[in-house]
């Protein structure tokens, strides 16, 4: 075989924190043959974009290689003279992030953006290098290949601007392209295009690639290889069918083992019982824009209903209204069969204490200039109306409920801790009311799958010592089936199908549902090409869930 | 022509020269990647600041310019005695006070020296001063250095020069951070209430600062200051007294869009949220939740603000209607003064008398913005 296109060999970098210098990657080594893609896989801060960046010489700021070298087609990138690496990176490598929305410039034009790097790098005349992007947007089975490019970034959609923003990097025939978590911001019926359209494009072109990604299931359909990093070091590498059929390591053995976690299903919902929580008709809209049409569906206590459905299909609206923020144009939201008055402002305290809500993203769910004992007290007084010595004992107690050491956490701000721990400290606050009823909106989406699951376990813990209910919005059906006890589908502000999980997991679907749930990635490698197939032979009509 | 020519010679030299030093530091350190990825642009800021370096040496030393002297002199005093204080104050004190000095920049220690120095003359002005800022002499246009009794001469009417500006500093100073206080707690206050409540509140108030930023600042000012010395008659303070209210007006306008926008960014946080579905009342909202998280643009924004405060006083002062006499004021000291700018050929020191108002002026603004600076610098490292 010849030599590896790219060569990392003990590559060390630090990142500057304070005044001092941390280890970010301990002493990696990689190759990468000519055609070949290569899966980056491990939690955040185990140094997978830090390295994936570095097989491009480069480093962010604040950050410094101290040994190792990145060898690329016989250049040496960390020693190489800032224009021979000028030379490179763009038209030899090339690196797509993990956000084109926010990777794109909003005041040009997508095809000026495409065209920049082959006529910058003198490979292409620009009447060549507009023909060529058209050329990739059509490869990458993106509409109207012909007039796309002259869109603005804003006017296409998500799933759209991650394939543009690989025609982009495609643009020079790289022979190496970094792909940073391209589709972990996009519903799962987008992602399913964007990894096709990937994977034929780097095929097609013998490209090889390094792809970064915390997805298990993503990263068995696009790599050739796996290798698995913790904590800047590498966990394990091998084959994509050796690591998935026999992981060596004890830790790779628990990432794999994360989405097997399921709570035993409760007993079905005894006839007479009235719902704790019930929607009645709701039609709402924001200003004249319609997003929910008619929507009921019943909530009873100790139980978790899960809404899914992509964005915008009013999950998170839904919540909105039965939180009080939103009123409802048409119909009633019951608590307890009585009904609640349409906005938070006409609710008692007691009514509002009963229906607690825990955030998507915890960094803005937490005030970051209040300590977490403050943030987890105040619904503790305001509520209960303890003070001093009892609400401290209270919150403890509550620290102690979440897994947090009290003594460690009570007067430290939300900015030191980590993403996992922050959410937790969300339920808390949840808890300190006392609810019966607590709205999880997306609560492990921006978190690893192993905090993710940590998250899922206390949950379900929580359910069964305070007899919880919980409305879980979630568009991973992964998450769906380790926690719900029943499902309720939304599609485009209506609810598509709703019942017991198991009906719902069992064929026959609602074809919408069906399209959601076999959008899933699984861990089989051969999941990917499988689906396609049998869509492209119309088993599954595709509804163009990714229209403009 | 010829000073084009002579520009045109020098860059060309200067870009020479710029080759040169890179080429020389290739040649010195063949190995360091420092010299061979420089660009040409990195080497001709190393020369032009060189050239500049020189200029001041040969103005220093050769052309002995006095005015430049006297600057040269004070900013390696002032950066002596920055150094110093700072040097004290990681020796002296409680932990955390060493701790503040240890963290601290030259720029902010200077700063904070300053503001120190001017809240010093401030209060004790009546003891520091030599006479009352008031009292007139019978020695008029005493020029400074010649009569031991007034170190920096009279004025026009007889009044002494060094007094006046040491009392300047507690009247300039201290009125121009009462006004900004009241400008910041009514324009912040509103700002926040705005972005809090939304709705018609937010528009009523929105709407009418747009009208009152309307018209030029400084305009506004006249013509309201025209409005109130008719309504103060003869009571001069009570003019002064509008001043404050006028300047705060106007300036509160700014800190309510500010304080708007801000607050606007951190009420559409899912914090605010939750503290709103609790059932939390306004004030707890706007203490609790929306100020913590604003101080840090709005302590910038004190810093500046402050300083635009400072200059419009000065230069209504400078207009006649600002701070009256006999109350003694930079600005209008500025303006009486004015006049021996023209004797700088044949007396440097008298041509600095109306300089010194300024330049107390000007040295209070720099330090304020140093140390707003830091405590910036210092917040946002803190979030990170």
């Amino acid at each position: 075989m010849s030599a590896p296109l790219l060569k990392i060999r003990d590559i060390r970098i630090e990142g500057r924190a304070d005044e001092e210098w941390l280890p970010i990657i301990r002493g990696v080594s990689l190759d990468l043959n000519k055609g070949e893609v290569l899966g980056l896989i491990g939690e955040s801060g185990a140094g997978k974009s830090t390295l994936g960046l570095a097989a491009m010489g480069y480093t962010r700021d604040g950050c410094r290689i101290t040994g190792g070298s990145v060898e690329f087609d016989g250049t040496d990138l960390v020693q190489a003279p800032a224009d021979v690496k000028r030379g490179l990176l763009g038209r030899r490598i090339a690196y797509v992030a993990q956000s084109a929305a926010a990777s794109f410039n909003p005041a040009h034009r997508i095809l000026d953006q495409c065209v920049e790097a082959p006529v910058v790098h003198g490979v292409m005349s620009r009447r060549e290098a507009e023909a060529e992007a058209m050329e990739l947007y059509r490869r990458l089975r993106l509409p109207d290949p012909e007039v796309i490019g002259f869109r603005y970034p804003h006017q296409v959609s998500g799933g759209q601007l991650q394939r543009a923003m690989t025609a982009m990097a495609m643009a020079c025939k790289p022979d190496l392209i970094i792909f940073d978590e391209p589709t972990t911001s996009l519903d799962v019926t987008t992602q399913i295009e964007v990894l096709a359209a990937i994977r034929d494009i780097v095929e097609q072109f013998g490209t090889a690639a390094i792809y970064i990604t915390h997805d298990l299931a993503v990263v068995a359909q696009m790599a050739d290889r796996i290798k698995v990093l913790l904590r800047g070091e590498e966990v394990e590498e091998a084959d994509t069918r050796t690591m998935l059929a026999a992981p060596r390591e004890e830790y790779t053995k628990s990432l794999w083992a994360v989405r097997s976690f399921q709570r035993p299903p409760k007993p079905a919902v005894a006839g007479g019982q009235a719902p704790l929580i019930a929607l009645r008709n709701i039609t709402a809209a924001y200003g004249k824009a319609p997003v929910l049409h008619d929507v009921s569906f019943d909530i009873h206590a100790g139980r978790t209903v899960a809404v899914v459905g992509e964005s915008g299909s009013g999950k998170s609206t839904a919540a909105r209204v039965i939180t009080g923020l939103l009123p409802p144009s048409r119909g009633e939201v019951l608590f307890e069969g009585e009904a609640l008055p349409a906005s938070y402002k006409g609710r008692s305290r007691d009514q509002l204490r009963q229906i607690q809500m825990i955030y998507q993203m915890a960094d803005t769910a937490l005030n970051p200039s209040r300590t977490i004992g403050e943030i987890i007290g105040r619904p503790v007084q305001f509520y209960l109306g303890l003070t001093g010595q009892e609400k401290r004992r209270r919150v403890e107690e509550l620290l102690e409920q979440i897994e947090l050491d009290p003594g460690e956490y009570f007067n430290r701000l939300p900015g030191e801790l980590s993403g996992g721990q922050k959410q937790r400290v969300g339920i808390a606050r949840a808890l300190a009311a006392e609810p019966r009823f607590i709205i999880c909106d997306e609560v492990t989406s921006a978190l690893d799958q192993l905090v993710a699951e940590g998250i899922l376990k206390l949950l379900a813990r929580l359910q069964d010592e305070l007899g919880l209910a919980y409305m879980f919005i979630t568009h991973d059906l992964a998450t769906v089936r380790a926690i719900a006890d029943e499902v309720v589908v939304m599609k485009e502000g209506r609810v598509v199908e709703a019942g017991g999980k198991d009906e719902m997991f069992r064929p026959p679907h609602h074809p919408y549902t069906d399209l959601l749930l076999s959008s899933v990635p699984e861990m089989d490698p051969d999941w990917l090409s499988r689906l396609l197939a049998r869509r492209a032979e119309g088993e599954i009509r595709h509804q163009g869930a990714d229209g403009v | 022509m010829s000073i084009r020519a002579g520009i045109l010679i020098a860059l060309v030299a200067m870009g020479a020269a710029s080759l040169g030093l890179r080429a020389i530091g290739r040649r010195l350190w063949p190995e360091s990647p420092y010299w061979r990825d420089m660009p040409l642009g990195v080497a001709f800021g190393y020369v032009l600041a060189a050239a500049g370096f020189a200029l001041a040496v040969k103005l220093y030393f050769i052309d002995r310019i006095v005015f430049f002297r006297w600057a040269m002199n004070g900013l390696i005093a002032f950066s002596i005695a920055a150094w110093i204080f700072r040097a004290l104050g990681r020796r002296i004190g409680p932990g955390w006070s060493r701790k503040l000095f240890r963290q601290m920049p030259l720029t902010a220690s200077f700063g904070i020296l300053t503001v120190l120095a001017y809240a010093f003359t401030a209060i004790f002005a009546g003891w520091l001063a030599p006479y009352g800022q008031a009292e007139i002499f019978d020695a008029v246009n005493v020029l400074p250095g010649t009569d031991p009794a007034h170190p920096l001469g009279t004025d026009q009417i007889g009044r002494d020069i060094l007094t006046r500006l040491i009392y300047g500093a507690q009247n300039t100073v201290g009125i121009a951070f009462a006004t900004t206080l009241i400008a910041f707690f009514t324009g912040g206050s509103l700002g926040f209430l705005a972005a809090t409540i939304g709705g018609w509140l937010d528009q009523l108030l929105s709407r009418g600062i747009d009208v009152l930023m309307a018209i030029p600042a400084l305009i506004f000012a006249l013509l309201l200051m025209t409005i109130a010395s008719a309504w103060a008659g003869s009571e001069r303070w009570m003019l002064t007294l509008y001043m404050v209210l006028i300047i705060a007006l106007i300036d509160a306008t700014r800190v309510f869009r500010l304080a708007r926008a801000v607050a606007g960014n951190i009420v559409v946080m899912d914090y605010f949220e939750a503290a709103k579905l609790r059932g939390e009342r306004l004030p707890y909202l706007i203490f609790r939740e929306i100020l913590p998280n604003a101080t840090a643009p709005l302590l910038a924004e004190f810093g500046l603000r402050f300083c635009f405060v400072f200059l419009t006083i000065a230069a209504l002062s400078f207009l006649g209607i600002g701070i009256q006499p006999p109350l003694a004021d930079w600005g209008t000291m500025v303006k009486d003064l004015a006049q021996f700018i023209n004797f700088a050929a044949f007396s440097p020191l008298t041509a600095a008398l109306p300089l010194m108002a300024a330049g107390a002026i000007a040295l209070l603004t720099v330090a304020v913005n140093f140390i707003v600076d830091w405590m910036l610098q210092k917040s946002s490292g803190l979030k990170e």
